[in-house]
């Protein structure tokens, strides 16, 4: 067994080196003084290729758009957007390796990318070192600021702390114990210690936690943990990952873990993308909290579901991730013209303070390279959608977290060289 | 008295997965000694069978049977798997008897081929291949034996590869015409739906218990008598236990071990496919889902001893009842008032992850004392 293993160690070493593609972008015009490209950087094959290849489609069609509207003008010339694709194979040095061939081999002045926070934290050391800059499009579990990766995702007070409060205060199951159930890696874990500190504050009482390791689908342990911590009903917190969510839901269903008997759950990450696979029969009743979700009743919106539905078929969702991910690639295309070049440091001293009327509703660059945006809290409805709840006003984002022990008191400013990654404030 | 019935179900429940996943491989790489990493994608194949049995039973000439869909699957899905491990053995593995080396390597090989066939490749057509191979492999064996010793026989043989093929492209033409689903291939992972009967709970002696781990139970235990009967009472469980003892003597004596070999082979491939009926009532099913088994199914043939069913058996229920028992904090609410530093230990273990390094950690330390599992074989082997 020991020859075995060590084998296998290799062999998945060697399969991740060949299964590295890469594709180019489309053509040039003529109707366009140059061209400029820019990097993409997903997983598409591999365990996170369902999920991450949804922003390359999205970030394509926002290229795209850009493009159709005549491209980016810098100098009073104008500019075609070209991109690189590269896969990352869900392997989170292939994530750091693509990186350093985009920026060195391929010169590109951005690179779209990312998704897991591992993904991120292999990728952050490069950019870095190389004084490039990442767009990164997921909400996460923050506790980072670089100067040279720009957040468009929600920070936990844009969607785990309005999610706590609405359960504590609003929801049916108002003023019960809490329940915390994750899979295990940084983000639940961080997320978590956050929430625990935030029912504390609120008064309320967190009755357990469990964290599922990555692959595993058995619940059981975990449902009788629940049945014993909330005899009586309670609110869950979900922040399990892809699939687990679907053994979770099937498993608690048939343990009669119910809206109807008394639990609810709220998810940090089930968008309409998760509930189309999970099924919504067993999300029904259920919550989510985001700053995109697809039922949000205003022209940006429906124009934005519509064209993805256009360009990629007719089946096809949109979720707060693929928001978030149309988003970047508009405010680096404002921050451009703005700079008036595709430098680096110019576009980052640019894209401070950049508006940008998205889907969500309007968002704004903040100092912290983090977007200010709208939280909304919605219920699953039968028709695999959200039914919106709640709509907070502008949040502002904390790269630091006001609630989490480590970084309480702490601020992030890239304007301010006196302030920079970690101030107090 | 509730609890220790309520801890027990979980323990049993949880052990039955492992189980029906395991039972498989203890006659592949236990009887047979075959290091199968394909043996999660069997797995696969099974989920996957299930959940095209699910779509096809939605069409309106099956729809007054829909409830029944799951059980045809668990016998669909036996056919199916055991029919691509046939196909694996009679090409690849047949070739490497002997040398665990590279049968490990061409089986992981394998298993990625089979991931890979189900992303890219539409169920429909997928299905329609199974079925030729079926046709394909089995047809020839049921020509009168005039014809077979005839020396036009490869012509027979030919020819029904042909029907084979052809039969394989229409019922993979019509699958795809009929359910729209199945037509395009899609990494996405699917789900099976439990029929309405099998939703929800049911309640013995005042505790309530889900009804799709029952079905699981059931299952397993119906797989494991139907495989200690067949093992110990049938003419081929005799010649397959024969040959695991002494391949050579066997020969000698007038067994047929290439038979032999088939049949063990695509019991143990079938086996995989009902744990894959079994899996997809507990999760999704995606190209992922053999690869979360495969390490826990050689975890508990090791334990159990290599070559007993009744190890593989007792492994999994130990491992069940212990994942139980640490991962779900069991011990606190036995015994409430332990002193603190205790308590405070089991809390920390407490949670599955730290419940499963735990159970691996314990293994390892049983390994250390009993490399030969729980119940090691006895006898002389050829091979020693």
């Amino acid at each position: 067994m020991r020859i075995s293993r060590r084998i296998l160690a290799g062999l998945a070493t060697a399969s991740l080196a060949v299964t590295a593609t890469s594709c180019g972008g489309g053509g040039t015009s003529g109707s366009f003084d140059d061209t400029v490209t820019v990097g993409i950087l997903h997983s598409l094959s591999g365990t996170m290729a369902i999920s991450e290849s949804t922003l390359v489609d999205t970030e394509k069609m926002a290229i795209e758009e850009i493009n159709a509207a005549g491209g980016v003008t810098v100098g009073g010339k104008s500019y075609k957007i070209e991109y690189i694709v590269e896969d990352g194979a869900s392997d989170w040095p292939t994530f750091a390796e693509k990186s350093k061939k985009l920026i060195d081999q391929d010169g590109v002045p951005v690179v779209f990318g990312g998704w897991t926070s591992a993904s991120r934290k292999a990728m952050l050391p490069v950019y870095e070192s190389k004084d490039a800059f990442l767009y990164y499009p997921i909400q996460y579990e923050a506790q980072e600021c670089s100067n040279n990766i720009f957040y468009t995702g929600a920070t936990p007070n844009q969607q785990s702390e309005p999610a706590t409060d609405f359960m504590y205060k609003r929801s049916p199951a108002a003023g019960g114990d809490f329940f915390l159930v994750g899979s295990d890696y940084v983000f639940p874990r961080t997320s978590n210690t956050i929430t625990k500190a935030q029912v504390q504050q609120l008064g309320g009482k967190v009755v357990g936690e469990d964290y599922l390791p990555l692959g595993n689908t058995e619940v059981a342990p975990i449902i009788s943990k629940i049945k014993k911590a909330l005899p009586e009903g309670g609110i869950i917190i979900n922040t399990l990952n892809g699939d687990q969510n679907v053994a979770f839901f099937k498993q608690i269903q048939d343990a009669g873990i119910t809206p109807s008997s008394g639990y609810y759950v709220m998810n940090y990450s089930i968008a309409e993308e998760e509930i189309s696979t999970i099924g919504p029969e067993f999300l029904e009743g259920h919550y989510g909290a985001w700053n995109y979700m697809m039922s949000i009743d205003t022209p940006a919106s429906k124009k934005f579901a519509a064209s993805f539905k256009k360009r990629w078929g007719a089946d096809r969702v949109v979720a707060d991730p693929q928001e978030s991910a149309y988003n970047m690639v508009y405010l680096w295309k404002q921050a451009v013209e703005d700079a008036g070049t595709f430098d680096d440091n110019a576009v980052r001293e640019a894209l401070v303070g950049q508006k940008f009327d998205a889907p969500q509703g309007p968002v704004e660059v903040m100092p912290n390279h983090h977007l200010s945006q709208t939280v909304r809290i919605g219920e699953i409805n039968a028709e695999g959608g959200f039914t919106i709840l709640e709509e907070t006003g502008v949040v502002l984002p904390q790269a630091w977290n006001q609630k989490h022990p480590s970084s309480k008191g702490f601020a992030c400013d890239w304007t301010d060289p006196s302030k920079g990654e970690k101030y107090k404030l | 008295m509730e609890l220790l019935l309520d801890s027990l179900f979980n323990g049993v429940a949880i052990g039955s997965v492992l189980l029906v996943a395991a039972l498989g491989l203890a006659i592949v790489f236990g009887l047979m000694g075959v290091i199968n990493l394909a043996h999660g994608e069997l797995m696969m194949l099974g989920a996957y069978t299930t959940y095209v049995t699910q779509l096809i039973f939605k069409l309106p000439i099956f729809k007054p049977f829909y409830n029944s869909y799951i059980i045809v699957s668990i016998f669909l899905a036996f056919i199916v798997s055991g029919v691509v491990g046939i196909l694996l053995e009679k090409t690849i593995i047949r070739k490497l008897y002997g040398s665990p080396l590279e049968t490990l390597l061409a089986t992981w090989g394998v298993s990625l081929i089979l991931q890979q066939f189900v992303r890219s490749v539409p169920l429909a057509y997928g299905t329609g291949l199974v079925i030729s191979l079926l046709i394909g492999l089995f047809l020839p064996t049921t020509f009168p034996s005039k014809i077979k010793e005839s020396i036009n026989f490869k012509y027979f043989k030919f020819s029904s590869w042909i029907f084979a093929a052809l039969t394989g492209v229409l019922t993979g033409s019509v699958i795809s015409s009929s359910v729209s689903k199945l037509s395009r291939a899609s990494a996405r992972n699917v789900d099976v739906t439990a029929p309405s009967w099998m939703r929800g709970q049911v309640e013995i002696i005042g505790t309530a218990f889900p009804k799709t781990r029952l079905m699981i139970i059931v299952i397993t235990l119906i797989s494991v008598i139907a495989i200690t009967l067949f093992l110990n009472q049938s003419a081929w469980g005799m010649r397959i236990r024969a040959v695991t003892q002494n391949r050579q003597m066997s020969d000698c004596l007038g067994i047929s071990t290439e038979k032999v070999d088939i049949i063990t082979f695509g019991i143990g491939s079938g086996l995989a496919g009902v744990a894959g009926v079994a899996v997809s009532l507990l999760g999704s099913v995606g190209p992922n889902v053999g690869g979360n088994y495969i390490v826990g199914c050689f975890m508990v043939v090791v334990l159990g001893g290599v070559g007993n069913l009744l190890g593989t058996v007792l492994a999994s229920f130990g491992i069940g009842i212990m994942t139980d028992l640490i991962g779900a904090g069991r011990l606190l609410s036995i015994w409430p008032d332990m002193p603190l530093p205790l308590s405070n230990t089991i809390n920390f273990f407490a949670t599955t992850s730290m419940a499963r390094v735990m159970i691996f950690a314990l293994i390892v330390i049983f390994l250390q004392f009993k490399p030969t599992g729980l119940f090691p074989q006895k006898g002389r082997m050829v091979e020693n």
